[in-house]
């Protein structure tokens, strides 16, 4: 065995001292320089969790709809009906993006769908959330520039839509633009692939591209600080071949179709070593691995170098013994390698060997075909790893951390905002200007027509837009209703009321839909959580969720955690919450739809039809666009926010879609009511003519941002059926006034015409990033 | 009549296609692999869109050379139907079945969304049948789709009538705004001198079915199919 290590060594590699300790007493001796890599990675936040799974633990994860629980698979598992199963996850791919825009975005892609195609379901569609500095800076539109031509090369030509998203910028993601990547599958519910390894003498194969010195350690580094040096690390970066992944995943899909695979797990984050210990530990047996059979993409690899490379586009595949043949058939069919590295055992321990001499080399091929039976005493020498399997992962060996957390001293000032400072009426037409003409409000075309969105042909939404993408079930009715979101300044004033938030929004983009919410899958993006008050604010969104979670029975699947999105100097300790990002929990939420003919739009039909406002207008600006930058006033609290009428509302919108009585349906957002109403005005290049409620703020009514509104509009002859319906379930409404012609007319007065404010609304991001 | 799509291992809208001709059409088709030397007896030919082999190096430079493109290509010079869709337009342009090159975008950029069509040639049974001031809409999805030809082919193409559909907007005028990708006279879809290749970057199989909310694109396949 190699030589071993000090303290020193396992420092640098982000260990502490007293993980150092640990794992010498788990070995019962000092590792070496591979074992201490091993441990230093499977260790790392990103791949244990260490300092989040026990507020993780706490996320409520059940439902009747459930099929796999949080963190028992590569993704969520959720029972659609007759028997089909929907697939989805969320994954963040923020740091090596901060580094390298292009790889760093399209790798996050291609792990994504891995994870999904993994369990044997097939993509059908893809959301992505990301978040970048402030527009205007150079560095900025090299981020976006290149995340969004990153998802779009990978994603395009893997040939998965990408159906919707959200895009916002910030000055606090300046260093750190956050690339969050979703993507959701169908599967028979027979049919599902698990992670695991069990049955002696199964081979152990890897499959689809070389290994090769890409993404050594980007677990570790995934998990510290952005510096000055991190550039240093660009090769902790991967590079993503979509065409690979697109025969990875058609070879994988039918090898899982044959009935053969025992287990098989995605190469991601941490590589080999990641795959080899999660599936050993799940199905509580080892495996002998013998690296020199391992593709590599060039000679000379080190064993820790090719146990923890994450080149893109492979899989780990446990085969039932007698089935090679047909296995490498599949793989020989699409022309990806097809090599059996090793062997399953009773040991629960993972042996890596190594260097294997010529004369040695007969033994271990024997040892692969049975390992009950062959001697290997004598291949000791080339033994460079030997390591348990359940103290390496998650919910065993690993580190769990409790930490510590206290109140940053911003959340009180926030709350000291006070409303009657300022005028109620403003000059509504600037800053309906200002709202329209914002690049975070703005149409996202020049993003998402990047995008292939339409391939597959069930993307519902192209010609029909609505508040989440809608999916067809290929062969169904049924459809899938799926959106992203989260409104980063409402969590960073309040963790709990904002992530809370962000769970009813994304439920209400479903039900706007015509969905029915039936789970989520979560994307934790936070700054260093060594950070007593960046860790408050994990702490508050993680509460927020549950409440948000449990009204809305909508349980958590599962997802990732991003910490350390946040710029520092080598030293922690100075830096403050302010350099963290703002605390971004995303919310994917799946949602179904049993028939697709209950699917509602958001755009405005006919002049003539009667808008109504459904849910209550509060006088509150709070963090409102109109707010935050129209007067520039960054602190105020979350916006109000009352869960229980929310669910009311929802509950209408259900009930209107349902029986048919509205004919459009978009929730107030970002821009308050005024931006709704644009919304749902431009598609059709029709208008609005409203009146204001006079017993409210004027300021607050159009560009206020408080929750659980709902703007619908009706054929005038459904007036009486509509305003019955919607009070016979306690819930408030407003006549506004009526769809026009081409102006948006708000007391009488001329706002905007309709062509302008779209040819605005459509030309700000490409006239910033052209 | 008896339909092959074939299929490249990058392909990734071989399965709309055999959904659109199969369940939308009702037409018997099947799948043809890249590395077979076999077209199963079919009369009519389609090269989905996609990636073909990666496309890293030219859309379709790879793909002409697989094996069930020769077999492709002597259909077609025996007369036989092949319709190239996107990915498909770009294998038949590399491997000279249809006339021109498609270059990248003029705006550089990867480019998905819905335009409009017209249809420009009265003799080609893609086209004929179609209302010839009509504006179709038909997604696109490339980010190499610039049609480009010299002079003198793209005087013999208009010659021969050989332009099966030009971008145009919505009330079917031919205007350079409607231009998606900086074609050479908004073309956005050739023939072969025969008239039995045709090439078209617009996808008409994305808007064939009724849950899309867009049926323009069969209306395409209805047409060229009551004439063959």
């Amino acid at each position: 065995m190699e030589q071993l290590t000090t303290f020193e060594t396992a420092k640098k590699l982000g260990l502490l001292s007293e993980e150092f300790e640990k794992i010498k007493e788990i070995l019962g001796r000092t590792p070496n320089f591979t074992e201490l890599s091993i441990f230093s990675v499977m260790w790392s936040e990103h791949c244990s969790y260490k300092n989040s799974i026990v507020w993780l633990k706490k996320l409520p994860k059940e439902s009747p709809r459930m099929l796999a629980k949080a963190g028992e698979e590569n993704a969520g598992l959720v029972d659609l009906g007759d028997g089909i199963a929907c697939c989805f996850k969320i994954e963040s791919h923020n740091h090596p993006s901060a580094l390298e825009p292009v790889q760093g975005a399209a790798t996050g892609v291609g792990g994504i769908n891995r994870d999904i195609f993994t369990m044997g379901a097939r993509p059908i569609a893809q959301l992505n959330s990301l978040r970048f500095g402030n527009p205007t800076l150079e560095k900025t539109k090299w981020h976006v520039r290149g995340v969004v031509h990153g998802i779009s090369s990978y994603g395009n030509a893997f040939g998965i839509p990408t159906v919707g998203g959200e895009v916002y910028f910030d000055d606090c993601y300046n260093t750190n633009p956050l690339v969050n990547a979703f993507s959701a599958g169908i599967v028979k519910k027979d049919m599902v692939a698990k992670a695991t390894s069990y049955g002696v003498g199964n081979p152990v194969y890897i499959v689809g591209s070389a290994t090769g010195k890409d993404g050594i350690h980007g677990a570790t580094f995934a998990s510290e600080d952005i510096t000055e040096k991190s550039t240093e690390k660009l090769p902790a970066v991967q590079v993503g071949d979509p065409f690979q992944e697109k025969l990875l995943l058609e070879a994988t899909l039918e090898v899982i179709a044959t009935g053969y695979v025992i287990g098989i797990q995605d190469m991601g984050a941490a590589g080999i070593i990641c795959s080899t210990s999660e599936m050993s530990a799940k199905g509580e047996h080892g495996m002998d691995i013998w690296l020199d059979k391992v593709p590599t993409r060039q000679a000379n690899m080190l064993p820790f170098e090719i146990l923890l490379s994450e080149s893109q586009e492979r899989m780990l595949i446990v085969v039932k013994k007698g089935n090679e043949a047909d296995v490498k058939a599949i793989f020989d069919k699409w022309d990806l390698n097809c090599e059996q590295i090793g062997v399953v055992t009773d040991t629960k321990r993972l042996h890596f060997y190594y260097g294997v001499d010529e004369q040695s080399q007969a033994i271990f091929e024997q040892h692969l075909q049975d390992p009950t039976k062959t001697d290997i005493s004598s291949l000791a020498t080339f033994l460079v790893a030997d390591v348990p399997a359940e103290d390496l992962v998650l919910g065993g060996g690993a580190p769990v951390y409790h930490r510590e957390y206290s109140e940053p001293a911003y959340y009180q000032e926030y709350k000291k905002f006070d409303i009657n400072k300022i005028d109620s009426n403003p000059d509504i037409k600037a800053v309906a200007h200002h709202l329209i003409g914002h690049f975070n409000i703005a149409s996202r075309k020049w993003i998402y027509e990047q995008y292939d969105s339409m391939v597959g042909t069930s993307n519902m939404s192209t010609n029909r837009p609505s508040d989440a993408a809608i999916v067809n079930i290929k062969g169904t009715n049924k459809a899938i209703v799926i959106t992203v979101d989260c409104n980063s300044k409402y969590v960073k004033a309040d963790p709990e009321i904002g992530c809370a938030i962000a769970v009813a929004e994304a439920c209400r983009n479903v039900v706007c839909s015509g969905g029915e919410p039936v789970a989520i899958t979560n994307n934790l993006n936070f700054g260093n959580p060594y950070n007593p008050e960046v860790y408050w604010q994990f702490v508050g969104s993680i509460k927020g969720m549950i409440k948000g979670c449990e009204k809305f029975n909508t349980p958590v699947t599962g997802g990732n955690v991003s910490f350390y999105n946040q710029a520092s100097s080598a030293n922690k300790q100075q830096a403050t919450v302010h350099d963290a990002v703002n605390p971004t929990p995303t919310i994917g939420m799946l949602g179904v739809m049993d028939d697709i003919d209950s699917l509602m739009t958001l755009d405005f039909k006919n002049e003539g039809d009667l808008i109504y406002l459904i849910g209550e207008s509060q006088d509150c600006i709070n963090q409102s666009e109109y707010l935050y930058s129209y007067l520039g006033i960054k602190e105020s609290p979350a916006p109000y926010f009352d869960i229980d009428k929310e669910y009311l509302v929802q509950n209408v919108i259900k009930k209107l879609i349902k029986s048919k009585t509205i004919l459009s349906a978009h929730d107030v957002s970002d821009g308050g009511l005024f931006v709704t109403l644009a919304e749902a005005a431009m598609p059709n290049q029709l208008g609005f003519e409203i009146l204001t409620d006079k017993t409210k703020r004027k300021d607050a009514f159009l560009f206020g941002e408080s929750q659980s509104r709902v703007v619908v509009s009706i054929k005038a002859q459904s007036q009486l059926t509509f305003e019955e319906l919607v009070r016979s379930n306690n819930v408030s409404f407003q006549h506004l006034g009526s769809v026009s012609h081409s102006n948006f007319i708000i007391d009488n007065e001329l706002v905007l015409e309709t062509y302008n404010a779209s040819t605005i609304y459509s030309q700000v991001l490409e006239s910033m990033l052209g | 009549m008896k339909f092959g799509v074939v299929v490249f291992p990058g392909s990734n809208c071989d399965e709309d296609m055999v959904f659109v001709l199969q369940n939308e059409l009702g037409l018997e088709t099947v799948k043809l692999w890249h590395k077979s030397h076999d077209l199963e007896g079919c009369d009519f030919i389609v090269l989905p869109g996609g990636f073909s082999y990666g496309d890293y190096l030219r859309s379709g430079a790879i793909a002409r050379f697989s094996p069930i493109m020769n077999e492709v290509i002597n259909h077609a010079n025996k007369g036989g139907y092949v319709l190239g869709v996107c990915n498909g337009f770009q294998i038949l342009a590399e491997s000279g079945l249809v006339p021109g090159a498609l270059l990248r975008n003029d705006h550089q950029k990867f480019n998905c969304k819905n335009i409009y069509i017209t249809p420009a040639s009265t003799s080609s049974i893609i086209s004929k049948g179609l209302n010839k001031n009509q504006a179709l809409q038909i997604p696109i999805a490339h980010a190499e789709g610039r049609y480009f030809t010299d002079e003198d082919t793209l005087k013999s193409l208009n010659d021969n009538d050989q332009v099966i559909f030009r971008y145009c907007d919505k009330n079917g005028s031919i205007t350079p705004e409607a231009n998606p990708n900086g074609s050479l006279e908004n073309i956005a879809g050739v023939s072969n001198r025969n008239k039995n290749v045709f090439g078209m970057m617009p996808h008409p199989e994305r808007a064939a079915s009724s849950i899309l909310g867009n049926q323009d694109g069969k209306v395409i396949f209805e047409s060229f199919l009551s004439l063959v």
